[in-house]
């Protein structure tokens, strides 16, 4: 039940990604043919600002809301990574979205996008049954 | 107020999302990521306890199935009350049955892609890279080069 309050993040993660036209296609056909910088500059500044809070964190030794120390999911480097995003890239130059963005677009009236989600789950769910027979 | 109903700035929207990574770890101890969700939808759909087989940990991902819910509604408010015009997101082609077919292509290799990679643009690019961690980085150039090579070699032939 206590997971219910991420809706309430979700919110303003779902308006900003709407009102910068990151869950636009032609923003992000326009970002791999390098017409405009627009998506790059999100991207980046968003990076230094995660980074710099991450450090922020680490010098000040901040602690969640609940007293607990933060501890950083670590995320694996293997084959997949270059293989899977890799195939990922080119689905997001297809649809013009990447997760969150399916699902803004979803929101925001897009219907097509439907279509979208559907071959995601699809997607993700022959991922997990072949999981063990593909090389990691 | 014309600059709200407009596109927004990239130096309001990027660090504003950049802060989500600080604001999720602080909250719930939780690295920002999304494509999980997939992994969620599969499993609601099929019933947890079958797709925990797969190795799927519903507990600790609940939490990204809600953020996509929120995601959702954000994406409505935004569109309907913080908008002048009514913005396409999607070039009209895609409303056509080969439409239909390259999305459900797409979307597979988004949802196939991003579980193989295990993480996203927000998850790779956004809080793996500002967590310093070394596999952000590379799934972030992958990210490019697949989408570089749809947009230059594959996408000029689809006519």
């Amino acid at each position: 039940m206590q997971n219910i309050k991420y809706i309430l993040f979700g919110i303003p993660f779902g308006i900003l990604l709407t009102k910068a036209e990151v869950i636009s296609w032609f923003r992000i056909h326009d970002m791999f043919l390098f017409n405009e910088a627009h998506m790059y500059l999100i991207i980046t500044s968003a990076i230094v600002t995660g980074a710099l809070s991450f450090l922020a964190i680490k010098f000040f030794k901040i602690r969640t809301l609940d007293k607990k120390e933060i501890v950083i999911e670590k995320k694996e480097l293997n084959k997949g990574t270059v293989i899977g995003g890799t195939l990922f890239g080119i689905g997001w130059a297809i649809t013009g979205a990447c997760p969150g963005p399916i699902f803004a677009q979803i929101g925001a009236g897009e219907s097509a996008a439907i279509v979208t989600l559907v071959g995601a789950v699809i997607g993700a769910y022959t991922y997990a049954v072949n999981k063990s027979r593909l090389p990691h | 107020m014309e600059n709200i109903f407009g596109t927004w700035h990239w130096y309001i929207v990027g660090p504003l999302i950049g802060l989500f990574v600080p604001l999720m770890l602080i909250i719930g101890n939780k690295l920002l990521g999304i494509s999980s969700s997939f992994f969620h939808i599969c499993s609601i759909a099929l019933n947890t306890k079958k797709f925990s087989e797969f190795g799927y940990k519903a507990d600790s991902n609940r939490w990204k199935f809600y953020f996509v819910i929120g995601i959702m509604i954000g994406a409505f408010i935004a569109e309907k009350f913080l908008s002048t015009a009514n913005i396409s997101f999607l070039p009209e082609s895609y409303y056509s049955f080969s439409g239909f077919a390259l999305l459900l292509a797409g979307g597979f290799l988004v949802g196939f892609g991003t579980r193989y990679a295990n993480g996203c643009t927000s998850g790779h690019s956004i809080a793996g890279i500002s967590t310093f961690q070394l596999s952000g980085l590379i799934a972030t150039i992958s990210f490019f080069v697949g989408g570089l090579i749809y947009t230059y070699f594959i996408l000029p032939f689809l006519g």
